[in-house]
């Protein structure tokens, strides 16, 4: 046991003297969890639209005022014609366009139906849609609030409600998210590259010589990370909590915890890659490219995994972070109680004890 | 066995598929010996002492190191030797005391012996300055004559060397040998692996490996007399000319 706390101590003595890896660990979880709060969102806010009013009516003025006034449009251009419209489109000035046709009040009034023209850039297509479905809602309003004055006898209202993330807003969406991504980094990336640091300096050599045995030194080089895992957890829901305004819904203990085991996994899965690498840059690609990307890709943070094709989707369940992804949202967002995600937790329990018994095996036989 | 082999071997034999590393080998080093391991590189000579420290199996052969068994007492062996590898092996972001204290630990030093130990070497390396600096800033040869003092920290049975003096200057390596005499008149048995052909006019008996087998062993006189060569380097190229395998 005291054979053990020497080396966890010299674990803290590497991590804690090399100040600017220090600074990455604990910077990059405020880092990411700030440029996606703010910069990187799918949300669409003051979108520069364009309106072109044939018709110039109360009706048209009424549902202009309507689409200046909502924050997810701004009008930046009354233009007079067509031919104005692609240049503006061309430029980028604008993102959307509002097409009235001519006689637009005379043609709601007399001939009860009329079409207003939606032009948008769907160079983005997702964009594309989200505008047009926001431009829509907004038309769909005002003609229900007339309506409303004239008591018509037959329509037909679709009300929608957001479930559990009412304002749309992305943060929900990436907390659970960045978690998974900064903890597969701090863990999986640092242990096994601090396990091959030893190898490639050649001090593995004297360890392995030494009566200490590999297990202890395997879950020594853990304890660190976990510690300054556990550190990044709470600063991530911290962060996300006061300053992004995503609550907890659910059992903060259940999501802890459920953190702490995907903690786990994640060590050891670095744990595997270090034992399969000999030099500290192979072991950080393989990091990369074997853990970073799929976590990103495949497990649902970014694409939702319902529309990947069939490989792509049975791909994705070897990857500890959609699981992952899947509880904490689940937890956290839905509030829902284990009940609802033991299936999950067991996966990831099941993946843990996995990937810990094969780097295992694997880490006494390459060191025979 | 003999009480006074510190390490005994037989056809101890090493194989990467079909490339025999080591082709049974067979010697015994006497206890309190400076014993000289020698080849040209890729003769074979690491892949033998990493067997003998437990580094590597065995694919067939027999040996007892410090009176044990190397497949059955494998912990037992690590307790009686020290190691010191080609490659320097303290921890560069850790002080000569961390370091001294992280050793002591993990051969299960008490706190009271880690201390005593390390105002020794202080005193004994003339460290008083830089026991406290990170060892990244000491010179190469402190750092080597560090690494063999961390070799012996728990005074180990027998100590491996190998190729300690790589890369150190001539004064630093005297001073080095001087360290390794110490050890062997405390009645440490001294493997010592080099390619130095005057550190092996220091060592009690030497051997030398050609294509991974033992083509000679005896005190560098007789070698030099059995070679009819002025000197070990002579005896040396005589018997590395033979080699059919290049490096590595």
């Amino acid at each position: 046991m005291k054979q053990f706390l020497f080396f966890v101590q010299k674990e803290f003595y590497h991590l804690l003297r090399d100040r600017r890896t220090l600074f990455i660990l604990f910077g990059m979880p405020l880092m990411q969890i700030l440029i996606f709060g703010f910069a990187l969102t799918n949300e669409v806010k003051n979108t520069r639209i364009a309106i072109l009013d044939n018709s110039r009516d109360e009706t048209t003025a009424g549902i202009i005022h309507q689409l200046e006034a909502s924050r997810y449009f701004d009008v930046v251009k009354n233009i007079r014609g067509y031919g104005e419209l692609e240049p503006a489109f061309q430029e980028g000035k604008i993102k959307l366009a509002v097409v009235f046709p001519s006689r637009f009040q005379y043609a709601l009034s007399h001939e009860n139906s009329v079409s207003v023209q939606l032009i948008a850039d769907a160079t983005d297509p997702n964009v594309a849609n989200t505008l047009a479905n926001y431009a829509t809602a907004i038309i769909m309003d005002y003609q229900k609030n007339m309506k409303g004055q004239q008591d018509f006898p037959y329509t037909i209202n679709t009300e929608m409600r957001m479930l559990y993330n009412p304002q749309l807003k992305g943060s929900y969406n990436f907390v659970p998210g960045v978690m998974a991504m900064v903890l597969m980094l701090v863990c999986a990336m640092m242990t096994s590259i601090s396990i091959v640091r030893e190898k490639e300096m050649g001090t593995m050599e004297i360890i392995l010589v030494s009566p200490i045995v590999p297990i202890r030194v395997v879950i020594a080089k853990m304890v660190p990370y976990f510690l300054l895992s556990g550190v990044n957890i709470g600063s991530i829901l911290i962060l996300s909590v006061f300053v992004l305004d995503v609550p907890i819904q659910g059992n903060l203990v259940l999501l802890v915890s459920e953190c702490l085991l995907f903690t786990v996994t994640v060590l050891a899965l670095g744990l595997l890659i270090s034992s399969v690498t000999d030099s500290q840059q192979t072991a950080m690609l393989i990091s990369l490219m074997g853990l970073f990307l799929p976590t990103i890709m495949l497990s649902g943070f970014m694409f939702p995994v319902e529309n990947m094709p069939w490989p792509l989707q049975i791909l994705s369940n070897i990857v500890p972070a959609k699981w992952f992804y899947y509880i904490v949202k689940n937890i956290m967002i839905k509030g829902l109680s284990f009940g609802y995600v033991w299936k999950e937790t067991l996966v990831l329990t099941g993946m843990t004890i996995f990937f810990m018994l094969v780097s295992i095996k694997k880490f006494k036989t390459r060191l025979e | 066995m003999n009480d006074d082999h510190a390490i005994s071997v037989s056809q101890l034999t090493k194989r990467f598929g079909s490339f025999t590393a080591v082709d049974a080998v067979t010697f015994n080093v006497k206890r309190g010996e400076i014993f000289g391991f020698l080849g040209a590189n890729g003769a074979g000579k690491t892949t033998a002492m990493r067997m003998l420290c437990g580094l590597s199996f065995p694919t067939s052969g027999q040996a007892t190191i410090a009176g044990f068994d190397l497949y059955r007492d494998a912990e037992k062996i690590k307790k009686s030797i020290g190691y010191m590898s080609q490659k320097f092996s303290l921890y560069e972001d850790l002080t000569p005391r961390e370091n001294i204290r992280f050793y002591g630990g993990i051969y299960g030093l008490t706190d009271q012996q880690i201390k005593s130990k390390t105002d020794f070497m202080v005193d004994h390396l003339h460290l008083e300055n830089q026991v406290d600096n990170l060892v990244k800033s000491l010179p190469l040869g402190w750092k080597q004559k560090l690494s063999f003092s961390v070799a012996m920290l728990h005074q180990p049975k027998i100590v491996f060397l190998d190729e300690p003096t790589g890369g150190v200057d001539p004064v630093t390596r005297r001073e080095f040998w001087m360290m390794i005499y110490e050890a062997a008149h405390e009645g440490t048995t001294v493997f010592v692996t080099t390619h130095y052909m005057d550190e092996a006019e220091y060592c009690d008996r030497v051997s030398i490996m050609v294509d991974g087998r033992l083509d000679a062993l005896d005190t560098p006189l007789e070698l030099k007399r059995k070679f009819n060569a002025p000197s070990m380097e002579e005896v040396f190229i005589q018997l590395a000319r033979k080699a059919k395998r290049s490096d590595n």
